[in-house]
């Protein structure tokens, strides 16, 4: 039964995760929260509700059942390149097929899935800086991340299908931090990371507060649709080490990916070879879109970005 | 350390070589840069000053090149159109070294490269930084938009890796570069390059070996290697030529406009070639 006495919810799918966190401090003042994880919230704050369990189960939609929900903001999607492509898969595709579900069947006004950057995929056929058109390439050259064009093309179908709904994709470019355990952050951690010899691409990096606040901004009645988000701009890569102090490793690229491909098949590299297309080839979005329509402007600078994966 | 002396050294034979206005010319190379010294397309103007140094002696010293009608670039986004030619892409950074030393005011460049350079270990790296990109319509748009000067090589490598006797003759042109003008409102200018031809001439193509390596082709000349050898430059610009109408029309359509343009250069091409004395002279 829908308790009529309760404010109408935003649902944070993922909100025991650093982004989720980061988005609850933003606005449990403010909203009332009802968060979906299958981790615990360590520090949850007192006026949040929280329901611990996995969002491919059909008990999610009680929490639709029960309380009147505003807005969804769906950012439980998993970015593990260790975990058996099977449940990577499952997990993202089924997760996000019953959470859009639910916004359509119970009325919910917004929906914002975070998605990522990545969806297009490193390539030396890119252009410099990709806009919201252009064609969502990754899986061709790196096929286990097709759960995440996929759960993309999802939120982007309901775009079209339910024009009711405000729908926003947001597609930031690698969010780095201090308690992140993504791909680029734990790169930038290394002391002596690997480069590939002779290859210096442009990055672009966005602070995890940022995104968070892209996220909040995306709440805003009104807003629908595609954006890239990009944060303080971009550098090439060498500069990220400079910056941190790092002293990478200089190994030729023909040698790197087999390499590294055995290193990753007795776990002795965390990194499945095909990411060394972030490390020698363009994938950098154009994000004029997001900026123009919100007046967009990232809160942390470059440097304060590039050394927050030192938790500074 | 032996690589910041080699750059410092390299950039002071730069602004040596540069002549008169050095600082008008290092103005006209910068980009708006950012707190990390490159700007959103990876060009450094730090880098860029040591860089040029050896384009700039091959310029002037090796090459010796003349050029011709360059105050017919008109200022704003424009539309470099050159036949291509030489094995080894010489001929853009000779057009390029004439737009920062010979134009008035002195302008930057940036050329439209293969996709395959990406791919090239310290060249990628390089052609960026110098501020070269990658040849995707959607660059080529960004940067009209910017109102920059784009040469663009509509034969491709069927024009740069073509062999002996097929020289001063333009290979088939792309229709890429009409379409952008056509949607950008840019003017076009033609350029002739004479004298790259002879700098490698090739032989011959050994096919198998250029797809071993994954090269676009694998030149034999009398050298061996493709090495430029010192012939005279002579570099022609031409008029502007302006056309309208519409960027998605049909190719054939845009094969018209395009072969004016192909005109246009393969006459400057023949005269240039009757008014030169000597290949090396």
């Amino acid at each position: 039964m829908t308790d009529k006495n309760q404010r109408p919810a935003v649902v944070l799918t993922g909100i025991s995760g650093n982004l989720g966190r980061c988005l609850t401090k933003l606005l449990h003042k403010e909203e009332r929260i009802i968060g979906i994880d299958r981790r615990p919230f360590v520090g949850k704050p007192k006026d949040v509700e929280m329901v611990q369990g996995d969002l491919r189960k059909k008990k999610i939609e009680d929490v639709f059942r029960r309380n009147q929900v505003k807005a969804v903001v769906h950012m439980g999607i998993l970015h593990d390149p260790r975990m058996s492509a099977e449940d990577h898969h499952s997990f993202n595709v089924l997760g996000t097929t019953r959470v859009l579900d639910c916004a359509a069947r119970f009325g919910v006004k917004k929906l914002v899935v975070l998605s990522s950057a990545d969806v297009y995929g490193p390539s030396p056929d890119n252009s410099n800086f990709l806009t919201e058109e252009a064609p969502l390439m990754a899986a061709s050259r790196f096929p286990s991340v097709r759960d995440l064009i996929e759960v993309d093309m999802l939120a982007h179908g309901f775009f079209w299908r339910h024009p009711a709904v405000e729908t926003v994709v947001l597609r930031p470019v690698h969010i780095v931090g201090p308690t992140i355990k993504n791909a680029p952050s734990n790169y930038l951690r290394n002391r002596r990371p690997w480069k590939l010899a002779g290859f210096d691409p442009m990055v672009q990096l966005i602070h995890m507060e940022d995104v968070a606040r892209a996220l909040a901004e995306a709440l805003t009645e009104g807003r629908k649709g595609v954006y890239n988000v990009v944060g303080p701009g971009a550098v090439p890569l060498s500069a990220l080490f400079k910056e941190l102090g790092a002293r990478p490793l200089a190994i030729p690229h023909p040698l790197a990916r087999p390499i590294l491909g055995a290193l990753f098949k007795y776990r002795l590299a965390s990194f499945p070879p095909e990411e060394l297309d972030h490390i020698q080839f363009l994938c950098m979005v154009d994000g004029e879109r997001w900026a123009k329509e919100t007046h967009w402007q990232p809160a942390h600078s470059m440097r304060e970005t590039i050394r927050s994966v030192l938790g500074e | 350390m032996l690589i910041d002396t080699l750059k410092k050294g390299l950039r002071s034979w730069t602004t040596s070589m540069m002549g008169e206005q050095v600082d008008e010319k290092i103005a006209a190379l910068s980009r708006s840069e950012n707190e990390y010294g490159v700007d959103p397309f990876g060009f450094s103007l730090d880098y860029s000053l040591s860089a040029v140094a050896p384009i700039i002696w091959l310029y002037k010293h090796y090459h010796r090149v003349e050029t011709f009608g360059i105050e017919k670039v008109p200022r704003g986004r424009v539309l470099l159109v050159s036949n291509h030619s030489g094995q080894l892409p010489m001929d853009g950074a000779m057009i390029g070294a004439s737009m920062l030393l010979k134009a008035d005011p002195p302008r930057s460049m940036r050329a439209m490269v293969e996709k395959w350079m990406p791919t090239l270990p310290w060249v990628s790296t390089f052609m960026a930084r110098v501020g070269q990109i990658v040849g995707t319509p959607e660059n080529c748009r960004r940067l009209l938009e910017n109102e920059e000067a784009i040469l663009v090589f509509p034969e491709g490598t069927r024009g740069l890796n073509k062999l002996w006797p097929k020289r001063y003759q333009l290979q088939e042109f792309g229709l890429g570069f009409m379409r952008l003008a056509l949607e950008t409102n840019t003017p076009i200018v033609p350029v002739a390059v004479i004298g790259a031809e002879e700098q490698a001439p090739s032989m011959m193509n050994l096919k198998p070996m250029a797809k071993l390596l994954g090269f676009p082709s694998f030149p034999i000349t009398p050298t061996g290697l493709p090495f430029p050898l010192p012939t005279r430059y002579r570099i022609y610009f031409g008029d502007p030529l302006f056309f309208t109408g519409r960027a998605d029309d049909e190719d054939a359509e845009l094969e018209k406009k395009v072969k004016v343009v192909r005109a246009a250069i393969q006459s400057m091409l023949d005269a240039g070639i009757r008014a030169r004395k000597h290949v090396f002279w």
